[in-house]
């Protein structure tokens, strides 16, 4: 057993000094707006410039074929350099890593390079409006037409939706099928005829997400990723990465955890050890996430119901730790700013990629093999 | 990069289990508390002959030299099987006696700690104020206002623990066969010892709230009320699955801390570790008692023995506000 970092140190030294030289110096607005959907893709651009934007993927795509390693280690250093979140997080995180694993030779070359680049920019369509937790009861349909399918329904709570370019999201395409059975996974252009997109105000008012309407809206054949009817298996083969290590990496809390850290040095009362105890816990938990990266990626089996034990973890650490960097503002933590808008986003962690208590029905069944009830579904869930 | 146990430690760690599931270890744990320590001692040989207390020694010594990660390894299955006496307490004394360096009293104790033949106890005031199993320890130790002295046993205090035999002690005579009893180098190994004590506890507590993990798992699939296994319902795998949770992330801490011992992080890391293992086994132990039901609350159960002890432990080697203290001003400063 090691900690050996030293092969990716090249690698992070490279990362380091560029963002060092490039990282905007005051904060892009935020990337739920329109204005800073923009300056997030202009960024998304320059990232890949450089081959800094997929380290992780095969460079015919425009990555570097960077180790599990060297990608956590760019995402220690991304996020300790304060850089922009990442706007094209939904199609490189989630929608890639499905085509990696289910998409067509000619998918891979059309849809990775402009997902890389920031100039085609993916939302995600699961939810519905009666079909949440409960995914598998989803009703938006998918119907045979000439050379592809004609969408039709209603999906919601689609991340980004307000301002991306392509969506991706399951169709029930055999409406005799029940539930897991029958469902399609498809790509979808959102400006396509036939869909209409309503932006829905996050709790804070940004139009984080939005609501799709689908009026027989065509998707040809070559967007059916997998199999017609397999869209489940296909869906879940990947669910793990969202609530993995690869949406959430361990850098994005190390680096926080460290900021709150240096909070408490320039606000902390010394004689409030119930807040200290509280930014110890913060960086001890985000400290045990970056332990917990490496040992997952030491190992050779693959993480399938574990991550939902990462979710669990990651989003509840990332509340906490808000919550006590707000706390430690004291009357200045209502107060618009970087760590109310990191709050905001962490209250929605319980709730997106299959709420926490689905989450805990998976690790109660799938891992400590309790038995299983009626209706204990666990989706492959949302992100935003 | 490799942050999971190699083959041979994992042998290890899985050749210990066996050995310590023959051993009916809460029987012997209950003699234990009852004053008959024979059936503990015959144990602390086996373990002494599976090589534990050789990994805190070093080669010169009769040693295999200082080894964390196999020492984590092996005070995990400690815990998971409710080894009574002084494995912590021996281990930080052979660390003390190694970091003093040369002289007349490590070598007469390191030798024997390693094979097995010595039991050694220690009180750390203020953090580690009794010392463990004092009447079965052939050498026991304290550090008065920075002078490494001999500790004399007084009364025994009872702890919730019936397994844990703490003592009073007063400070002795500084032992024979130091010759320098205090400053710089006496500071350091002092500090030393208390993070391997700090570490081997963390590593035990881990090993407390897996076992009671396991347990209070069996006990959820079999038990039955309204018809159905109680494990079925959604509020007993919710509880279980929060204390999965808490183990999955202190298991990395205590391996991390293991690597990092005796560097510059070392007492921030073991304070990291030491703080996660106590709320995750505590968490442990909580759930067990109340998933177990009135069963669980009874002395002649098994498990209750393990949930004593993750209350026990939860405060020995330093209490968890005291080692988020040492991670903040390491972090901060001050």
């Amino acid at each position: 057993m090691d900690l050996d970092l030293s092969p990716a140190e090249p690698f992070r030294a490279e990362v380091r000094e560029w963002l060092r030289a490039h990282v905007p110096a005051t904060p892009l607005p935020s990337l739920e707006t329109g204005k800073g959907f923009a300056a997030h893709r202009a960024w998304e651009r320059e990232l890949h410039a450089v081959r800094l934007s997929v380290v992780s993927w095969p460079e015919e795509y425009g990555g570097r074929n960077a180790t599990p390693l060297e990608w956590l280690v760019f995402e220690e250093e991304y996020y300790a350099a304060g850089a922009p979140g990442r706007v094209s997080q939904n199609g490189i995180n989630l929608l890639a890593p499905t085509l990696f694993q289910h998409g067509t030779p000619e998918q891979l070359a059309r849809v990775l390079p402009p997902m890389a680049s920031g100039e085609v920019i993916w939302a995600q369509a699961w939810s519905e409006p009666g079909a949440g937790s409960d995914l598998a009861s989803l009703r938006a349909s998918a119907t045979r037409a000439d050379g592809g399918w004609l969408l039709n329904g209603q999906k919601t709570w689609s991340s980004r939706a307000a301002f991306a370019d392509w969506g991706f999201g399951l169709f029930r395409s055999d409406p005799e099928a029940e539930r897991h059975r029958g469902l399609s996974y498809l790509m979808f252009p959102l400006n396509a005829e036939g869909i209409t997109r309503r932006p829905i105000g996050r709790i804070d008012g940004k139009p984080a997400f939005a609501e799709l309407f689908f009026d027989d809206v065509f998707v040809p054949d070559r967007d059916v990723i997998g199999r017609p009817g397999d869209g489940w298996r296909v869906a879940m083969s990947t669910a793990g990465n969202e609530r993995g290590l690869t949406l959430r990496s361990p850098g994005r809390f190390m680096a926080a955890a460290s900021r709150l850290v240096e909070l408490w040095r320039t606000h902390g009362d010394p004689a409030d050890t119930a807040l200290r105890d509280r930014v110890a816990d913060a960086w001890i938990k985000a400290h045990a996430y970056r332990l917990k990266g490496f040992e997952t990626i030491s190992r050779t089996a693959g993480v399938g119901a574990e991550s939902s034990v990462n979710k669990v973890f990651w989003s509840e650490l990332d509340v906490a730790l808000h919550e006590t960097a707000l706390d430690l503002l004291g009357p200045d933590g209502e107060l618009a700013g970087e760590w109310l808008e990191g709050y905001v986003f962490s209250l929605a962690g319980p709730i997106y990629a299959g709420t926490n208590e689905i989450q805990r029905n998976v690790i109660a069944e799938r891992i400590l093999g309790l038995p299983r009830a009626l209706n204990s579904a666990h989706g492959p869930g949302r992100r935003p | 990069m490799k942050f999971v146990l190699d083959a041979e430690q994992k042998l290890f760690g899985e050749t210990m289990d066996k050995l310590l599931s023959g051993a009916g270890t809460p029987a012997v744990a209950r003699d234990w508390a009852a004053g008959t320590q024979e059936p503990g001692l015959a144990l602390w040989r086996s373990l002494a002959d599976a090589g534990v207390f050789a990994l805190a020694v070093p080669e010169s010594a009769g040693g295999a030299g200082l080894l964390p990660v196999e020492l984590v390894t092996a005070f995990g299955e400690i815990g998971r099987h409710g080894v009574p006496g002084p494995y912590a307490e021996t281990v930080a004394v052979a660390v003390l006696l190694a970091r003093l360096g040369s002289g007349p009293l490590p070598a007469a104790w390191l030798p024997r700690i390693a094979e097995g033949s010595a039991i050694a106890s220690l009180a750390l005031p203020p953090a580690v104020p009794y010392a463990l199993d004092a009447d079965v320890a052939d050498v026991v130790l304290t550090v008065d206002g920075g002078t490494l002295r001999s500790a004399i046993p007084g009364a025994i205090r009872a702890s919730l623990d019936p397994a844990r035999r703490l003592f009073s002690v007063t400070a002795g005579d500084v032992p024979a066969g130091v010759a320098a009893p205090a400053g710089a180098r006496v500071a350091a190994a002092t500090a030393e010892a208390y993070d391997m004590g700090v570490l081997a506890c963390a590593a035990q507590l881990a090993g407390v709230g897996r076992r009671l993990l396991e347990v209070t798992v069996d006990y959820a699939k079999t038990r039955r009320q309204f018809g159905r296994p109680i494990g079925e319902f959604q509020a007993i795998k919710h509880h279980l699955a929060n204390v999965l949770v808490g183990l999955e992330y202190t298991r990395p801490l205590v391996h991390g801390a293991a690597l990092a011992y005796g560097s510059p992080d070392s007492p921030r890391e073991v304070s990291a570790a030491k703080a996660a293992a106590s709320d995750a086994a505590y968490l442990a132990a909580r759930i067990a008692l109340q998933v177990h039901g009135a069963i669980g609350y009874t002395d002649e159960y098994d498990p209750s023995l393990l949930i004593r002890k993750a209350r026990a432990l939860y405060s020995a080697w330093g209490s968890p506000a005291s080692h988020r203290a040492r991670v903040v001003s390491s972090l901060a400063g001050g």
